[in-house]
């Protein structure tokens, strides 16, 4: 097997008094669509906040293609191909949908057939482009979240629980988007709760538990076997169905 | 600029004056009760003391100006037009009647149109323009304290001392002897370029002084703002000793430059030409901070970062660095307005900043703090209300700026154009 | 006993203990130690001040409020008192008016500017307390019929208080410790003509009487502020300033407190005044009501460490000896200089600037860096230092304490 793209060896992470994440050992391969599960204060947030060092790591290690990228600065990462969507979104009220892209967009002007591509994937920008980006709503605001990380080409992407609080609808249009997206190869981290979601378009899973890797392998695996999604993800998987 | 929108949206398809009148009785009732106790003052001065009917006047023209505001809704869509609508016209209304009140030999009070349309215009048009000069002013000098708020959350106490090395910059300069006599040369060319040359040593020194205050003093306390006051307090301090014993502690009256100072006079009114430079450099400088806020990239990050630096960051931008120019940025500005404060007070002093940093946040807290738009308005309504109220009660011109910034407080605490949440 | 007079708050160092119980044995008998007009009006200014600086600390250790107000309430308190004793006469009475009249006006005020102003965060407060300290202060200066303006107003404090009354005829010693020892430790033989000469003669005047009505105040308004900061009131502030949603999710209304915290720091912050007015009967907005006053109240609660009234007593009583006598060391060190400097040659003259930085008049420039440090690397003041010294020999608490002593 190829070396992953994303390897995390036995991370620890504090946060003030309390200790998240107790040695999370994770790896993304390249080119997949890594899911990360597990219920509510598992530690996934914390685990992605990690990676983007927007949280310092206390111990353990952290690699990019091969690189350690435990103590590299949060911008440095942006610049190496690391795409971030929070999970509130992180969208820039004040601005407008454009200049929202326009920070996105890193390397200088937007690139006009990419951003065709990443507008097809989420039409309703366009509609909005002028908008100041407070005035989107909740769906709105997720897709410009996502959509501001594809407008540049990325290494990965790093997605917080893209569906939460969202309506069905908007769910499947999420879901269309993340399969056009599959298709160009790009390797992303998604952390979910909703399993329906998530099965539809993992590649590969990982499930968190009290700030450690409890499980990894295959998501057909693990859709296949209820048993082991109910050991694993026991109540949010109720909650969700 | 949306604000000017909305007004102009709203003209096209509302409703007609008279159906308004219909619709919105308060309003209309305060137009018509204010107008008619205004215009009985005007009639008969019922009271013996003239202060008690200019009171009187005041408040009835004020009650007519905002019956008249509220028909359009103007508080709601735009506060900050309503405000300086409301001041503007009826400071005009109060200094007309306080002009047009006049002893007579029985001993009682008169009132005369003529004299009120007359010299009342007069005095308004002078009082407007010290009004927009003094605003201005102040604007360039709080600009860069509501920027560095509002993008790092920093309050920066300490500010008012850049502003007192824009002073003792401009001072340096005027009182040396090739300096001297530039500034007394009859010529627009070397005053002007003497002005500008003070203005560019005074925006490297207090951008150079602002590196160091933001590494050196509120850099470790980022994200504590009780830490913040206490330091920055002392930083102006340091910085404010420090004037003092490289320049000496005393008093130094400056001349203005040939060209820029005097006055000329334009029908009733005098004009001094200082007060259009002020207003010119106040305004040009507002103009250009807004394209920079608005139509740069620099300025995107700016706006972005006033809601999250973190995701700032996380999309490959050095906020470091971002802080670092804006708090330089901050610091020079006040180094601008310093140079034109002091030239247009003459008097340098150490305290000369510090003074000042009382109407800096009356401007800042009433505009919205970290609104750059807001700091404008706040500091046209501070220039302009403590001219009016200058010109009919000398007495409580400065107690005026309290009054307003209590009375926005009330109305909108956050004020006129919040940005960030508090 | 100790416990009922300290209300169980202890100094919590040994260290500690020592310096506080100098402090107040020092001004207990101060009139009887120190020789001099300018050690009086010192140990007098020490006592007011600890009241002025504790009252900010119940605001701004244990509540982080910052008000920027406070010398507006000192002011309220002295100019009361001085407009009641001038309009009313030098009696007793008039000066309980003003006394009275001082802290409900204060307590008024404090009311108006909590409830205008605590709705919103911290900075806010701040700007808000700013603007209208400055604007009381013009408001003074302006209506000089009734405040004298900038000029102030003088009055006469009751006869009893005064320098002509002599409360015993027959004549007290002092005994001036400070300089016995000194000759003892630089001239050990001469031990009976230095016990001689370390004696003097006490004038038991009004002023004496005056210092120690300050002096009992003083005591009393501080182990009152104790009393009130350890019982369920300053447990309720304390939770408010640790996590506000949290107080307000226990059912306090967070705003209350606050505002009563507020209310009653202005009043206590009156009285100060009004005992600051009657020490020294002139009273002038820039000695009450300036900036510079309020930062040295910020100076001295921070130095002394915020949150544990004995910093109030720690830091009023090192700042106004520094005030008092960092000057004349100055004066010293810049004489000592001068020869050096004025030798430097013309290339190097720019380099004066820092002998006028040793300059006596620029004692401010080193409070200032003194206080930018102190809050960088003494963040819990000197009262937080010694404590933390004396938790590291108890190591099991030690977490706990320096979250407590630490401003977030």
């Amino acid at each position: 097997m190829a070396e992953p793209l994303l390897r995390l060896e036995g991370v620890h992470t504090h946060i003030g008094h309390y200790h998240i994440l107790h040695g999370v050992d994770l790896t993304v391969p390249e080119g997949e669509l890594t899911m990360l599960l597990g219920r509510n204060g598992a530690g996934k947030t914390t685990t992605l906040r990690t990676i983007m060092n927007l949280w310092k790591a206390s111990q353990g290690r952290i690699t990019f293609g091969g690189n350690d990228i435990t103590q590299t600065p949060t911008y440095e990462l942006a610049k190496s191909g690391m795409a971030y969507v929070p999970e509130d979104m992180g969208v820039f009220h004040l601005l407008s949908v454009r200049e929202n892209m326009e920070l996105a967009a890193r390397s200088g002007p937007i690139d006009p057939d990419r951003l065709e591509w990443v507008v097809g994937l989420f039409p309703a920008l366009k509609k909005f482009w002028t908008k100041e980006a407070g005035t989107l709503s909740g769906g709105q605001k997720q897709m410009l979240s996502i959509a501001r990380a594809l407008i540049e080409p990325r290494k990965l992407m790093l997605v917080d629980e893209p569906t939460k609080g969202l309506a069905p609808a908007i769910i499947n249009e999420l879901v269309g988007a993340f399969q056009q997206l599959k298709e160009t190869h790009t390797t992303v981290l998604l952390v979910e709760q909703n399993f329906n979601f998530a099965q539809a378009l993992g590649d590969s899973v990982a499930v968190m538990d009290d700030g450690v890797v409890v499980h990894t392998g295959a998501m057909a695996d693990l859709a296949a076997d209820e048993a082991l999604q109910t050991r694993l993800l026991g109540l949010s998987l109720d909650s969700h169905q | 600029m949306s604000s000017a929108e909305n007004t102009a949206a709203a003209a096209a398809g509302e409703p007609g004056l008279a159906q308004r009148l219909g619709e919105r009785r308060g309003a209309a009732l305060a137009l018509a009760l204010g107008a008619l106790v205004f215009i009985i003052g005007m009639i008969v001065p019922l009271f013996g003391a003239r202060w008690v009917n200019d009171v009187i006047a005041v408040i009835a023209a004020g009650f007519a100006v905002h019956g008249a505001l509220s028909l359009y809704d103007v508080q709601q869509r735009a506060p900050q037009w309503y405000l300086l609508s409301l001041v503007v016209v009826t400071g005009f209304l109060a200094i007309a009647y306080h002009s047009g009140l006049s002893p007579t030999d029985a001993g009682g009070l008169a009132f005369s149109l003529g004299d009120a349309l007359s010299s009342g215009a007069g005095s308004w048009t002078q009082m407007t323009i010290n009004g927009l000069a003094m605003g201005l002013l102040i604007f360039i000098m709080a600009s860069g304290m509501t920027l560095t708020f509002g993008l790092m959350g920093v309050l920066n106490l300490g500010h008012s001392a850049f502003i007192t090395i824009g002073a003792y910059v401009l001072m340096t300069f005027l009182v040396s002897d090739w300096g001297r006599g530039l500034s007394g040369a009859e010529s627009v060319v070397a005053n002007v370029g003497l002005l500008a040359l003070v203005v560019l040593v005074a925006l490297v020194i207090a951008g150079v002084v602002g590196l160091l205050f933001e590494r050196l003093i509120v850099k470790p306390v980022y994200d504590n703002h009780l830490k913040q006051i206490l330091v920055t307090v002392g930083g102006g301090i340091i910085i404010t000793q420090l004037i003092i014993a490289i320049s000496g502690p005393n008093e130094v009256q400056l001349n203005q430059p040939a060209t820029l100072s005097g006055s000329f006079i334009v029908g009733p009114v005098v004009v001094e030409t200082f007060r259009l430079v002020a207003v010119a450099v106040g305004a040009a400088i507002f103009w250009g901070m807004l394209r920079v806020i608005n139509r740069t990239k620099v300025g995107i990050l700016i706006r972005a970062g006033v809601q999250s630096t973190e995701m700032v960051e996380a999309m490959g931008y050095r906020i470091k660095m971002l802080f670092i120019a804006v708090f330089m940025a901050g610091s020079a500005l006040a180094a601008v307005g310093g140079v034109f404060w002091g030239l247009y007070d003459t008097l340098i002093h150490p305290e000369i900043g510090g003074l000042r940093l009382f109407q800096i946040i009356i401007v800042i807290i009433i505009g919205g703090l970290g609104s750059i738009t807001g700091c404008f308005f706040g500091a046209l309504l501070l220039g302009l209300l403590s001219n009016y109220v200058g010109f009919v009660a000398p007495e409580v011109a400065e107690f005026s700026s309290i009054a307003l910034m209590v009375a926005v407080l009330m109305w909108r605490p956050q004020g006129l154009i919040p940005v960030i949440r508090m | 006993m100790f416990d009922t007079i300290l209300s169980g708050d202890y100094p919590k160092s040994k260290v500690l203990n020592t310096v506080l119980l100098a402090i107040f044995f020092g001004l207990a008998l101060g009139p009887f130690l120190f020789d001099g007009a300018v050690a009086f009006s010192t140990i007098t200014n020490i006592c007011i001040f600890i009241v002025l600086v504790a009252s900010y600390d119940i605001l701004l250790g244990y509540t982080h409020i910052v008000s920027l107000a406070h010398t507006m309430f000192y002011g309220i308190g002295a100019y009361a008192v001085a407009i009641a004793m001038n309009s009313m006469g030098p009696s007793w009475g008039s000066m309980f008016v003003g006394v009275i009249g001082g802290v409900l006006v204060a307590a008024v005020i404090a009311l108006l500017v909590g409830l205008l102003s605590l709705r919103v965060k911290a900075l806010f407060f701040a700007l808000v307390t700013l603007a209208v300290a400055v604007g009381f202060g013009i408001l003074i200066s302006k209506f000089y019929a009734i405040t004298g303006g900038e000029q102030g107003l003088g009055f006469r404090p009751p006869r009893e208080l005064g320098p002509g009354f002599k409360l015993f005829e027959e004549r007290w010693y002092g005994f001036n410790a400070l300089g016995w020892l000194w000759n003892l430790v630089t001239d050990p033989g001469n031990l009976g003509e230095n016990t001689k000469q370390a004696v003097f003669d006490v004038r038991m005047s009004g002023r004496i009487v005056l210092y120690y009505v300050i002096f009992l105040t003083t005591v009393g308004l501080f182990l009152l502020m104790l009393r009130m900061m350890n019982s369920p009131f300053g447990r309720v502030l304390k939770a408010v300033r640790e996590n506000e949603f949290r107080a307000e999710a226990l059912g306090y209304r967070t705003v209350m407190f606050r505002t009563i915290n507020v209310v009653i720091a202005g009043a206590i912050a009156a009285l100060a005044g009004a005992m600051a007015a009657m020490s020294d009967p002139w009273v002038t907005p820039d000695s009450y009501l300036s900036l510079g006053v309020m930062v040295n109240i910020l100076l001295m609660c921070v130095i002394g460490g915020m949150g544990t009234l004995y910093g109030a007593m720690v830091g009023a009583t090192i700042f106004i000896l520094a005030e008092t006598y960092l000057k004349d060391f100055m004066e010293v060190a810049y004489d000592l200089t001068a020869g050096f400097f004025n030798a430097l040659p013309e290339w190097l003259s720019w380099l004066s600037f820092i002998h006028e930085l040793i300059s006596p008049d620029r004692w401010y420039f080193w409070m200032g860096l003194l206080f930018v440090l102190s809050v960088y690397f003494f963040p819990a003041g000197v009262v937080g230092q010694f404590r933390a010294k004396e938790l590291e020999s108890q190591i099991a608490d030690s977490e706990e304490g320096a979250s407590r002593t630490e401003p977030a």
